[in-house]
C-alpha cells in the first residue's frame, strides 16, 4: 500500500522534551510529521476535531497537568473510532507494573525516557519503524506491545 | 458476548477481487500472489473504476514494477509463515529466490530501500508475529511453537520474543487475557 507519511503527535507538558522529540524525530529516514500539545485536555481537544489529520502514532507523557496521559490513554481506548490509532506510553517510571497496566489499557508501546539523546534517536527510530511496518504491512494492531 | 472469529485473508481477497472483477465485466485470471492477468486489456477508464472500488477494501493496484516485487516479497513471507503447516528446512533465502525468481541479493536490496528495513528483520517481526497468533489462540505449547517456525528451542523464541517486543511470552499472554477480560462485554473486535 502507498503511504507517503507518518503522522505522530506528542503530548508532553515539558517544553525542553518537546523540542528534542522533534529533533531526534526529524533525523530519521521515513518521513515523519509532528504535532505537538502541551497536556492531556489539548490532546483530547486536537483529537476531536475531525478537520484535524488524525495521527497514526500518538506520544502520552504520563505526568502533566490538567489532564495525565493515563486518563487520555483510557478515554481513547473507550472511542472505537480510534481503533486504528497506536499509543506510545513516554514515562520516566520503567516500573513493570506501570509497563503491564498500561498495556492492558490498551497501550501499544512503552517507552521509559532516556536521559540522552543519542539514546532518544535511537529508541523512537525503532518505534517509528515497527509502527511503520504495522503501518504498510497490514499488521494486527491489536497484538501490537512494545516495552522499550 | 463477544465471538473470537479466525479467518483466511487469502481466501477473502481472492473471493473479493474476483467478486469486483465480474461486476466490471474484467475477465480475468489470478496467476499467483498479488498477480492479476487481464485476458481482454483494460481500458484507462475500466483501470480507475478498478482501483477506486478496490482502494475501498485496501487493495491497491501498484504501478511500478519495484513496489509490486517488494509487496509480493512480503506476500510470500507472510503465506510461507501463515500457510505452511511448518516452516521449510531450507534458508529462507533460498526460498524467496525461487518463490520470486530473482537473486536474494537483489530481492533484499530492493526491500531495504522501500520499506526501511531489512528482509532479515522483517522475517523476524512477521514471525514473532505469528508467535503472537499462536499464543493467543492457545492450541499450542511454546515448545510445540516453537518447532513449528523453525527455532532451535523455545528458550530461542522466548528470547528472540523478549529482544523484539520487550516482554516475555508469558508476559504477554496474561496482558492479552487480562485486555480481554476488562473488554468483557465488548463487541464488534476481531482478532
Amino acid at each position: 500500500m502507498q503511504h507517503d507519511c507518518l503522522h505522530v503527535l506528542l503530548a508532553d507538558d515539558d517544553k525542553d522534551d518537546r523540542l528534542f522529540f522533534k529533533y531526534a524525530i526529524e533525523e530519521l529516514k521515513i518521513q515523519t510529521v509532528v504535532t505537538t500539545v502541551n497536556d492531556g485536555v489539548e490532546l483530547m481537544d486536537y483529537l476531536s476535531k475531525t478537520e484535524n489529520q488524525k495521527p497514526d502514532l500518538v506520544f502520552l507523557d504520563l505526568n502533566m497537568p490538567r489532564k495525565g496521559g493515563m486518563e487520555c490513554l483510557k478515554e481513547i481506548r473507550n472511542n472505537k473510532s480510534f481503533n486504528d490509532l497506536s499509543i506510545a506510553i513516554y514515562s520516566t517510571s520503567g516500573s513493570e507494573k506501570d509497563i503491564e497496566e498500561s498495556f492492558v489499557l490498551g497501550a501499544n508501546i512503552y517507552i521509559t525516557k532516556p536521559n540522552d539523546f543519542t539514546s532518544l534517536k535511537k529508541i523512537l527510530a525503532e518505534v517509528i519503524n515497527i509502527n511503520w511496518q504495522y503501518h504498510t504491512s497490514g499488521l494486527n494492531k491489536e497484538n501490537f506491545v512494545l516495552s522499550i | 458476548m463477544k465471538l473470537y472469529i479466525r479467518y483466511n485473508i487469502n481466501t477473502t481477497s481472492k473471493l473479493l477481487l474476483q467478486e469486483q472483477l465480474d461486476k466490471l465485466g474484467l475477465t480475468c485470471e489470478l496467476t499467483g500472489l498479488g498477480e492479476l492477468e487481464v485476458k481482454n486489456g483494460i481500458s484507462a477508464e475500466q483501470h480507475n473504476q478498478l482501483s477506486v472500488v478496490l482502494k475501498k477494501y485496501g487493495i491497491e493496484i501498484l504501478d511500478d514494477r519495484i513496489s509490486a516485487l517488494v509487496q509480493k516479497t512480503k506476500d510470500t513471507i507472510i503465506e510461507m509463515l501463515y500457510l505452511e503447516e511448518k516452516l521449510p528446512p531450507s534458508k529462507i533465502s533460498f526460498y524467496l529466490a525461487q518463490k520470486l525468481n530473482y537473486s536474494f541479493g537483489y530481492i533484499s536490496n530492493l526491500f531495504s530501500e522501500v520499506t526501511f528495513i531489512s528482509i532479515e528483520n522483517f522475517i523476524i517481526i512477521q514471525k514473532i508475529e505469528r508467535v503472537k497468533q499462536l499464543i493467543i489462540a492457545d492450541e499450542l505449547t511454546f515448545t510445540q511453537i516453537s518447532s513449528k517456525l523453525n527455532y532451535s528451542s523455545s528458550a530461542h523464541l522466548s528470547w528472540q520474543f523478549k529482544k523484539i517486543t520487550g516482554l516475555t511470552p508469558t508476559a504477554f499472554q496474561r496482558i492479552i487475557k487480562r485486555r480481554r477480560e476488562k473488554n468483557g462485554s465488548d463487541t464488534g473486535k476481531i482478532i
